[in-house]
């Protein structure tokens, strides 16, 4: 890179900016203002390409400018991942939002980056189908966010993650690479599994322009069933118990928290004649414990645990277990809020992942967050912060990646060599 | 090879796992696909990760390509030597090192046959759910290397979607754990990339699996249509009313014909069969029977049988996973060709493969997995006859430009291997290509695992990509190239 480029990547000189607007128009390159900013980074432009080959130039020139991109879809995620190292600007997918083509006879669908999951979801529904993901806040998450940061929900168990559902994918390089791998149908093994690999990549090896999903039916009908248990204890009895059992359960979560005794809810979907024989084994294997149906409120919790007051005093976090040290991991939990003096929730997935809300005061986050890292490690499990209060002292996000870190720096520098995307943002200082 | 080189191979692995006489060695000179053979210059049987460390140490350091192999059952020759290459076998790396029926995963060395998970967790009422028609001789580690499927992914996944953790030696013999115990572990998901990358990425030495719990019920329907268009319609129906089978596979005539010489399966003769295998709660299992029994009759079905026990489930079962080796009873010799089309291309595909046949005049037989658009088209010839090896040849490359043409895929679950290679550039642009090669090179620089596969035109690591054009924006004057 030249000097009078990085004289211009700095202070984002108006020569280049006009470069910006030659490429995607001048309505589509704005100024970015604080509510731009990516956990304290302050962006200096945001532009919206509209096309793929837009998209492509934009990244292309900024890799050439050295400056540095922060992919972003509908925004409801960017808090998730550490600080950039530098944001120069939002790369913003907000215009490309086509669903390209919906096979609903062959179960999948090709969908641009920047469509909203909800909307995926209204068209799929008018032939009977769904993507089967509940991902946090579908009005406004994208689904090449979605995908950057693999959230997944309670639907996981039965449909398994986002990385079972995309068969392809379209991602854009820094280099002005634009490349497709997988196909559009189900089942395929020419070449490398690339979909998987931006699956939870946080955009920083290239930027998902567009993916293809396979689809479920959505259910004839469903029913959903809560059990109250008295502790820890006996929910990780109740959960094995139904994970063992020939159920065909969609779904499988247990409620936590320091004020109230764990609940878990069971979603079953099928037939009417499947869902009567189910409810009858149900409460076949929970008795003597409180069961009752529930109404659909249930498939809000996730956003329920999110819904925090307090942003300055409280942190979240993804945590992932083994299913059968549950009760001990909810101990575990309620021995570190208790020692630090913090409030806690957890939701907790059959699959052995989670989510995590505590709140106190930002030292004391900090404290509890590290000890529970640590346990949940020596147990073959993680801890992710996706959010902490910003006077909260320095946390990594991630917490250790393992002896493939090396590797996986590889990857980023094979296709981001210039560390374009997202710098820092990832594991081990990705 | 230089006696220093295998005296190096011996000291790890011992007299008895080291194969270096040209008698020995024939038996590795290719894998399922008979018809491309390569002599390795030794075949080495690790018993262990630190012997799979320090032969492809020694790989390494003297630049030698090296070959995994499980079981060598695969179809697309990706266990095929290279040459001036070794073959290391896993299969004598073949415990299951833990079973934890509580988080319902696995733990096995990647000689383990397929078969012999389902086998050792059935006390329990698991099973391991990928079942490629080899189950019983294919190792996992293949599995791996091919992410294989089988007849029940349409419902429950590939290879990839149990294969939670991988234990894996990279090419320069370091040892690096992807995925794990637990789900999402933090960083980048290398074992989706892993699994199915044929070996080209390094050795898979550990392997978590996920277990799955056998459902309440299994019923296995057969119905027989005047052809295979029938029995096309008939899958649509089943997909749009919104069920997810099991399994839906369906055989031709001329499969019918062969699987009943082989196995006496006890097939009804017909011009289409559909085996259609519902599982779950037994009360839903049923009601929804009843409604694919109806969608049968409504497309012309002449004959509907439910299998009544397991053993006539079992039967049916050993008609299909024979189909392939039934070939021979009707022809000296074959092609197993492995295409995906969209489901709804059947039709005019099948129709399209028809006419090909004819002007060829080389007869196909055809099995799929119609839920999942697999197909797999049986090209039948007689080497003695002038001519039909290489009609036959043509015919099977034909088959998958259909497939391309359809907007499927070049393979569904046998691999790109060395069979398949120059089709990848039909399938897919020079910048895909390159792409998937840039990762080749994080994870094998020097590229000695399992090289010259999958890919038509290797690039060397370090290359820049391709010949430069300008770019739009560069000839725009909008950008500068540095």
């Amino acid at each position: 890179m030249d000097a009078a480029t990085k004289s211009e990547a700095s202070g984002l000189r108006p020569a280049l900016r006009h470069k910006f607007i030659a490429l995607v128009g001048n309505e589509y390159v704005r100024a970015a203002t604080a509510a731009d900013a990516v956990v304290g980074a302050q962006p200096k432009l945001v532009i919206e390409p509209g096309t793929e080959r837009e998209l492509v130039n934009v990244l292309l020139l900024s890799n050439y400018a050295g400056l540095a991109v922060i992919p972003r879809g509908g925004g409801t995620k960017l808090g998730w991942g550490n600080s950039p190292a530098s944001a120069d600007l939002i790369l913003s997918t907000a215009r490309m939002t086509e669903i390209i083509e919906h096979a609903w006879a062959d179960l999948t669908v090709s969908v641009q980056a920047g469509c909203t999951i909800q909307r995926l979801q209204e068209t799929l529904s008018q032939h009977g189908q769904r993507l089967a993901l509940d991902p946090l806040w579908p009005e406004k998450a994208t689904v090449g966010g979605v995908l950057s940061t693999n959230d997944s929900g309670a639907l996981r168990l039965r449909f398994g993650a986002l990385r079972d559902l995309i068969i392809g994918v379209t991602i854009a390089l820094p280099d002005g690479t634009l490349a497709s791998s997988g196909g559009k149908v189900v089942k395929n093994v020419a070449g490398y599994d690339l979909p998987k690999l931006v699956t939870g990549a946080l955009g920083t090896l290239g930027v998902i322009t567009r993916a293809v999903f396979r689809l479920h039916p959505l259910p004839l009908n469903s029913r959903s069933f809560s059990v109250s248990t008295v502790n820890a204890e006996e929910t990780q009895k109740l959960v094995l118990a139904v994970q063992d059992s020939k159920l065909a359960h969609a779904f499988l979560q247990s409620h936590f928290s320091d004020d109230a005794p764990p609940v878990s809810d069971i979603l079953f979907e099928g037939t009417d004649a499947g869902l009567t024989a189910q409810e009858a084994q149900l409460r076949n294997l929970s008795a003597p414990a409180n069961i009752s149906e529930t109404s659909t409120s249930t498939w809000t919790a996730r956003e329920d645990l999110w819904a925090f007051s307090d942003p300055a005093g409280t942190a979240m976090a993804k945590i992932s277990i083994l299913p059968a040290n549950l009760a001990h991991t909810m101990e575990l939990v309620a021995h570190s809020a208790n020692a630090h003096q913090l409030q806690w929730k957890a939701l907790m997935y059959a699959t052995g992942l989670g989510g995590l809300r505590l709140e106190g005061s930002a030292g004391s986050l900090r404290g509890a967050l590290r000890t529970l890292r640590g346990e949940l490690q020596g147990q073959h499990g993680s801890l992710v912060v996706l959010h902490r209060p910003d006077k909260m002292p320095a946390f990594d996000a991630w917490g250790m990646a393992g002896d493939a870190l090396a590797l996986m720096k590889a990857v980023k520098q094979q296709l981001d060599p210039k560390n374009t995307l997202n710098p820092g943002r990832f594991v081990g200082g990705i | 090879m230089e006696a220093r080189i295998l005296d190096q191979f011996r000291a790890i692995v011992g007299d008895r796992g080291l194969i270096s006489s040209p008698e020995e060695l024939h038996t590795y000179e290719c894998d399922g696909l008979t018809n491309m053979r390569v002599m390795p210059r030794a075949v080495l049987l690790p018993n262990s990760t630190e012997h799979v460390q320090g032969i492809v140490r020694i790989c390494h350091r003297e630049r030698i390509p090296f070959v995994a192999r499980g079981s060598g059952t695969g179809l697309s020759g990706g266990a095929l030597p290279v040459e001036n290459g070794i073959v290391i076998s896993l299969a004598r790396m073949n415990r299951i090192l833990e079973v934890d029926f509580p988080n319902a995963r696995v733990v096995v060395e990647p000689g383990v046959i397929n078969l012999d998970v389902s086998g050792r967790v059935s006390p329990r009422d698991y099973f391991y759910a990928p079942d490629p028609s080899s189950q019983s001789i294919c190792s996992i580690g293949g599995n791996v290397a091919e992410n294989s499927g089988g007849a029940h992914c349409l419902k429950y996944g590939f290879t990839t979607t149990h294969v939670l953790g991988l234990e894996v030696v990279l090419s320069d013999g370091s040892l690096v754990h992807f995925g794990g115990k637990t789900l999402d572990a933090p960083g980048y998901d290398l074992a989706g990339v892993f699994v199915g990358s044929e070996g080209t990425l390094g050795i898979a030495t550990e392997i978590i699996l996920r277990l799955v719990k056998r459902p309440e019920c299994i019923r296995t329907l057969l119905a027989a249509f005047p052809s295979t268009n029938e029995a096309g319609a008939a899958v649509s129906d089943i997909i749009a009313a919104g069920m997810l089978p099991a399994a839906i596979e369906m055989m031709d005539n001329l499969a019918i014909q062969a699987a009943e010489a082989a196995v006496h399966a006890n097939y009804p003769s017909c011009g289409g069969l559909l085996l259609v295998e519902l599982d779950g709660p037994l009360a839903e299992v049923e009601a929804l029977m009843t409604h694919v029994n109806e969608i049968c009759r409504s497309n012309g079905a002449s004959e509907i049988r439910l299998a009544q026990s397991e053993g006539e489930r079992a039967l049916v079962w050993k008609g299909r996973k024979a189909a392939f080796a039934a070939m021979g009873r009707i022809s000296p010799n074959y092609i197993v060709q492995d295409g995906v089309i969209p489901r709804t291309a059947l039709p005019q595909v099948m129709s399209e493969i028809e006419r090909l046949s004819q002007e060829a005049g080389v007869r196909v037989a055809n099995v799929f997995h119609a839920g999942d658009g697999n197909l797999h088209p049986l090209v039948l010839y007689d080497r003695r006859i002038p001519g039909q090896e290489k009609a036959a040849e043509a015919l099977s490359n034909s088959i998958l430009e259909l497939c391309i043409a359809a907007g499927g895929s070049i393979t569904g679950e046998h691999g790109v291997g060395e069979d398949k290679k120059k089709m990848m550039s039909k399938m897919f642009a020079e910048p895909d290509l390159v792409t998937m090669q840039r990762v080749r090179c994080a994870f094998d620089p020097l590229q000695l695992a399992n090289p010259t596969k999958i890919f038509p035109t290797p690039r060397l690591c370090g290359e820049k990509p391709g010949e430069y054009v300008p770019h739009a924006i560069e000839s725009a004057g909008i950008a500068e190239r540095y």
